[in-house]
This record gives structure tokens, C-alpha cells and sequence, in this order.
């Protein structure tokens, strides 16, 4: 009896609950196809144009507003839905957010990552529409944006003890 | 229809689409919607399980797909610009190809990577997924992104611009 019981819980099914493995091919067939259609809307809906989010933050035009709000919406609704029907994902697991927690990070990364969208007119998912797009210079932001990653790689202990992840 | 297509498409029919990816990457691949994640992950790559925790300790084979899908939004920016705009609007405007413009895009963009990373996630992760799944702290941190895009445009503005 004992001994049925223990190879009923392999060590290898522990270790996927602490890491999560990487995905079917078909997993990552959907995420391509998925990330190519959002590339051709940052680009449509022209948010990866510079001008359009300087003309956000000069508050001259509602066009980035709108596209922020009228997603947010969509994707609440949607969410809201998934919720309620109990819709699991196409690999068998229930859907599930993972909050993310909050810290001071949160603040003053979120006022340091604005200036840099300022800056730019781009945030991360644009900066790779652009560099797609044949916008070259976009790989400047792009290795700066690595660069600032390094950084808090380094500073993390020094910036958050230890409360916070991702 | 092939000409509204070639135009820039209006504000909601790109805010529908983009709020769609969120349900979308969920049912079909069980995973929230995120970017500044990817670059967590080249960094890991880079670094191969040696480096800072925030790198050494970081699961390669479990966000795996977030590089997956930023080639996805490239290879999707490419279709976008060859085959589906008429005429190709800029995305950086002409004095950003000058070494002056090289200095703010670096900088710039080391204040995303930094910044995205130490509020533990983007536009996509925080504005987008985070308040669509009701999670305050996305709304605390997209309320300071604009705090600080703001400031850096009209107190710095005439400086950098």
C-alpha cells in the first residue's frame, strides 16, 4: 500500500508545479499567429507612431486614450465572461489571473517607464512592431530597454527586499 | 473594403482588437497578456542560469512563448508596412535619425526597460491585462506611467523635444 502511494507523486510532477514547462507545439503556433495580428494592429491603429503618443501626452488628441479605454473594456468584458462560464484554455486548464502584487515598484517604476514611453513614443510591444516595420533606430530603444532590464536585474535586492515577484 | 483597410484604422476597431488578445491568449494558450516580460527573458537567455536572481532564478523554459510572441509582433509590424498601409506613415520622426535622437531613444529606452521591469509589468501587462481582471495595483501603476509621461512632457519638454 505504501509503496503504491509513493510512486503515485514522481518528483518530476513537484517540479512543474514550482516551474511551469514550456508549451505544445500548438501552443506556441497560436501565440505566433496571435502576436503577428497584434503586430498589424500596433501598427494600424498607428500607436507606434511617436507622434501619436506625443500628442497623447500633449493631450491634443484622444485617439491613444480611446484605443486604451475601448481595450480595457473589451478585454474586462471578455475576462468578465471567462469568469462566469467557467471557459477553460484549449490546453484543459482553468483560466486564471496571477495578480500582481503591489510595491513601490509600482510607483516609481511606472513613473520611470512613462518618461521612457514619453520619450520614445513607444512601449515594449511597440518597440517590436517597429523594429519589424523597418523603423531600424527602434533598436536603439530596444537595447536600451535591454539595458534598463540589466539594471534592475542588479539593483532588485537594494530596490525590493524581497515581498515582491515577477 | 481593401481601401479601409489600407488606412489607418479607426480607434475602436483597433481598441476591440487589442482588447480581444487578452481573452484570446488565455483560451488559447493559458497565458496572460505581457511584453516587457520578454525582456526578462532574453536576459536569462543571454546570461544562461548564471547572473542576478532576477536572471539566474528566472524560468527560460516557462516564458518561452513571450519571445515567441514579440517575433509574432514583428514579423506582424513587417505585414502591416509592406502589404496593408497605402502610404507609410513615420513611426519616429525625422530628428530622431540624428546622433542627438540615438542618445534619447537609448536613454528613453532604458527608462521602459528599467521602469516596466521595477513595476513589474507594461502597458500590456498593467493598463490592459491587469485593470480588464480588476487588479488595483495595474490601475496604481498606470495612473504613475502617465504621471510620468506627463511630467517628461511638459515640464521636460522643451528640453528633450
Amino acid at each position: 500500500m505504501n509503496a503504491v502511494s509513493f510512486k503515485e507523486k514522481p518528483t518530476t510532477e513537484i517540479r512543474t508545479v514550482t516551474q511551469p514547462a514550456g508549451m505544445s507545439m500548438r501552443g506556441y503556433l497560436s501565440v505566433f499567429v496571435t502576436g503577428i495580428s497584434l503586430g498589424i494592429v500596433f501598427v494600424k491603429s498607428e500607436i507606434t507612431s511617436w507622434q501619436r503618443v506625443h500628442d497623447m501626452f500633449l493631450l491634443r488628441e484622444l485617439h491613444m486614450y480611446l484605443i486604451i479605454g475601448v481595450g480595457i473594456f473589451v478585454a474586462m468584458i471578455s475576462m468578465l465572461a471567462i469568469k462566469k462560464f467557467k471557459v477553460k484554455s484549449l490546453n484543459g486548464k482553468p483560466i486564471k489571473y496571477k495578480p500582481k502584487p503591489i510595491h513601490k515598484g509600482v510607483i516609481f517604476g511606472g513613473m520611470i517607464f512613462g518618461a521612457g514611453w514619453a520619450i520614445t513614443g513607444a512601449c515594449p510591444g511597440p518597440i517590436y512592431a517597429q523594429i519589424g516595420g523597418g523603423e531600424y533606430y527602434a533598436l536603439f530603444t530596444w537595447a536600451g530597454a535591454m539595458l534598463g532590464m540589466f539594471a534592475f536585474a542588479f539593483l532588485k535586492p537594494k530596490l525590493l527586499m524581497s515581498s515582491s515577484r515577477c | 473594403m481593401k481601401e479601409l483597410i489600407m488606412q489607418p484604422w479607426p480607434w475602436w476597431v483597433s481598441g476591440i482588437l487589442i482588447g480581444l488578445i487578452v481573452p484570446a491568449l488565455q483560451i488559447l494558450a493559458g497565458k496572460g497578456f505581457g511584453i516587457s516580460t520578454s525582456l526578462q527573458q532574453v536576459g536569462a537567455m543571454c546570461t544562461a542560469g548564471y547572473g542576478p536572481d532576477y536572471l539566474k532564478n528566472h524560468n527560460r523554459r516557462g516564458s518561452m512563448w513571450t519571445l515567441i510572441f514579440v517575433m509574432g509582433i514583428a514579423i506582424g509590424g513587417f505585414i502591416a508596412t509592406q502589404f496593408l498601409s497605402a502610404n507609410s506613415n513615420p513611426f519616429l520622426p525625422e530628428s530622431y535619425h540624428t546622433v542627438g535622437g540615438i542618445v534619447r531613444l537609448v536613454v528613453g529606452g532604458f527608462l521602459i526597460g528599467f521602469g516596466a521591469r521595477y513595476a513589474g509589468g507594461c502597458t500590456s501587462g498593467h493598463a490592459i491585462n491587469g485593470i480588464s481582471n480588476l487588479n488595483w495595483p495595474s490601475l496604481v501603476a498606470t495612473i504613475f506611467f502617465f504621471v510620468g509621461g506627463l511630467t517628461v512632457t511638459w515640464v521636460l519638454g522643451s528640453l528633450i523635444f
